[in-house]
């Protein structure tokens, strides 16, 4: 008999698997469960970008790409990032077409991160950044964000977590799951904080799209900060094109080349055919995306209203699609109340923790869901609180 | 306030509170506002999508096309309000094309259809033919589609 525990890799099994995947097989054993609980659109990729597709596989562009992307795409997202965040990026040097942004994140960590150098993280965050630093040999320095600063990392949270060590800041804005976002004034402080060091910034803009009033600005727009910054974004979230599996990152040649390198050997390109279909995204989309926002929004202003009225706190979240009320009123851990949740009234919604130790006393509560499904998520909530023992 | 009567649209029964959380209104503003849709007739009134056949009910609907002698003066006017008076036509719309007048009509069997076609439709004055087409099944009305299939949600829960 082998014993696969001496066999395997000791840094992946040291990996945590994922805190929500837990809680989801959990609710995938029950009949009747409706869940807030998934993290991407409930919409469909609007139509024109799966013509685009369907048309490119009908004309027989069935090949590898160049290991960058389409040229022809690369051109269009730089035009995009120009349009949209007055940045400026070299299509043949500065940008590389990934799968998801996920992939963008796997190969920026990759390759910036040596072993021993700290990769500072703020939390609550999406949950992938801190194994993938663990696995290049990176120590994890979690920045944890707190509620009565709308979950915004400080320039004196951040200062004091630098050392000569740091390499990298994690930079998720608008975030996943908290919904914060950073404004203008908030990233020129953290501009400041970092003018004239070494640490470098993976931003990832992934919900740039979904902000609701003031407009996504990404912090490579600020004064000095282009030079030290990879933007990772992708057409999951903005486009609904979940997946279609597309993301890219832009930033300075010196390290998009050494991305280049992980990428070409690990993945060769990005799938062809999601490449034909998100030039048509950024061609003639921008019409859909406005509308999706739209509809975004009017869930967001009614979830946050009915959450605090049925008793659960929760700041209005400017950005992604997720609300990350507190759940401390009702006494118990954010585990024991979606297990609670679970049982007594068959909803799933997330547990604050899965998103970091920070994440403690809040759940995380999606609405890219329709308005009916939302309605009778709340009804059952409010029913669970109410029945609570005083 | 165009974005009130969307949300109605797809919706008439939420409450004025939820609407006005949505839209970042008062409750007594979204209440003024749809007074006023009513007053002016924006707002012509609220139904309820209903599939009679998951009930007992005997419901059958026909699409009529019509043929129609416009009157001087009148054009189709005199003719479709008075086709709208019937209480077993239930649309009445005039149409470009190949016929003039398109209806709806409701009645409990095929028969009854018929008959209403042919003793009350067809021998009024200015008609000129009549064509029925019986419903057969209904998919999607009014934006909504009525499968059951189409309200599961496909998306899996991944560790997102």
């Amino acid at each position: 008999m082998i014993d696969y525990n001496q066999i395997l890799s000791k840094k992946v099994l040291e990996i945590k698997p994922s805190g929500i995947r837990r809680f989801f097989d959990l609710a995938s054993e029950m009949d009747g469960v409706i869940s807030l609980g998934v993290g991407e659109p409930d919409f469909k990729t609007p139509y024109a970008i799966r013509k685009a597709g369907i048309e490119s596989l009908d004309q027989g562009h069935t090949w590898y790409t160049a290991n960058a992307g389409l040229k022809e795409l690369k051109q269009e997202i730089t035009a995009y990032l120009e349009r949209r965040f007055q940045t400026k990026y070299d299509p043949n040097s500065q940008v590389l077409v990934t799968v998801g942004g996920s992939e963008a994140i796997d190969i920026c960590i990759r390759a910036l991160v040596n072993p021993g150098d700290e990769v500072l993280v703020p939390e609550p965050c999406f949950v992938a950044y801190a194994p993938i630093a663990d696995l290049t040999g990176a120590k994890v320095v979690p920045i944890p964000t707190r509620a009565e600063d709308q979950f915004r990392i400080t320039p004196q949270q951040l200062k004091e977590k630098i050392t000569d060590k740091t390499k990298l800041l994690i930079f998720p804005f608008p975030n996943n799951p908290t919904g914060a976002v950073m404004r203008k004034e908030h990233l020129e402080e953290i501009a400041q904080v970092l003018r004239g060091t070494n640490v470098m910034v993976l931003s990832d803009e992934i919900y740039a799209e979904l902000t609701y009033g003031e407009k996504h600005i990404s912090i490579a727009s600020i004064d000095g900060m282009w030079e030290r910054t990879i933007v990772v974004n992708g057409f999951s979230k903005a486009y609904a094109m979940t997946g279609w599996r597309l993301g890219y990152a832009a930033g300075p040649k010196p390290v998009l080349q050494q991305m280049l390198k992980v990428h070409q050997f690990a993945i060769m390109c990005a799938p062809t055919t999601s490449q034909y279909a998100a030039i048509q995204a950024l061609r003639s989309c921008d019409a859909e995306i406005e509308a999706m926002r739209e509809e975004y929004d009017m869930r967001r202003k009614l979830i946050v209203s009915e959450l605090n009225r049925i008793g659960l706190t929760c700041h209005s979240p400017q950005g992604a699609f997720y609300v990350f009320p507190s759940i401390q009123s009702t006494g118990m851990t954010s585990e024991k109340f979606c297990e609670s949740l679970l049982k007594a009234e068959k909803v799933a919604v997330v547990p604050g923790d899965a998103f970091g130790a920070s994440g403690e006393g809040f759940v995380r509560i999606s609405y890219s869901y329709s308005l009916n499904h939302i309605m009778e998520a709340i009804k059952r909530i409010e029913r669970f609180l109410t029945n609570l023992p005083k | 306030m165009d974005k009130l009567l969307k949300i109605l649209e797809s919706n008439a029964r939420l409450d004025n509170k939820k609407i006005a959380a949505m839209l970042g209104e008062t409750e007594e503003a979204v209440q003024a506002a749809i007074e006023a849709y009513e007053a002016q007739g924006v707002i012509c009134g609220y139904k309820t999508i209903i599939d009679w056949d998951k009930t007992d009910r005997h419901y059958v609907i026909a699409r009529i096309e019509l043929k129609v002698q416009p009157k001087r003066d009148m054009g189709f006017e005199e003719i479709a309000n008075r086709i709208a008076q019937l209480e077993e036509v239930e649309s009445v719309f005039l149409m470009s094309g190949g016929y003039d007048l398109a209806l709806t009509v409701s009645g409990k069997t095929f028969k009854d259809v018929a008959m209403f076609v042919a003793h009350r439709l067809a021998p009024l004055e200015s008609i000129q033919s009549t064509a029925t087409h019986f419903v057969l099944r209904k998919y999607k009305e009014r934006g909504l589609i009525l499968s059951d299939e189409s309200r599961q949600d496909e998306r899996e829960d991944s560790t997102l």
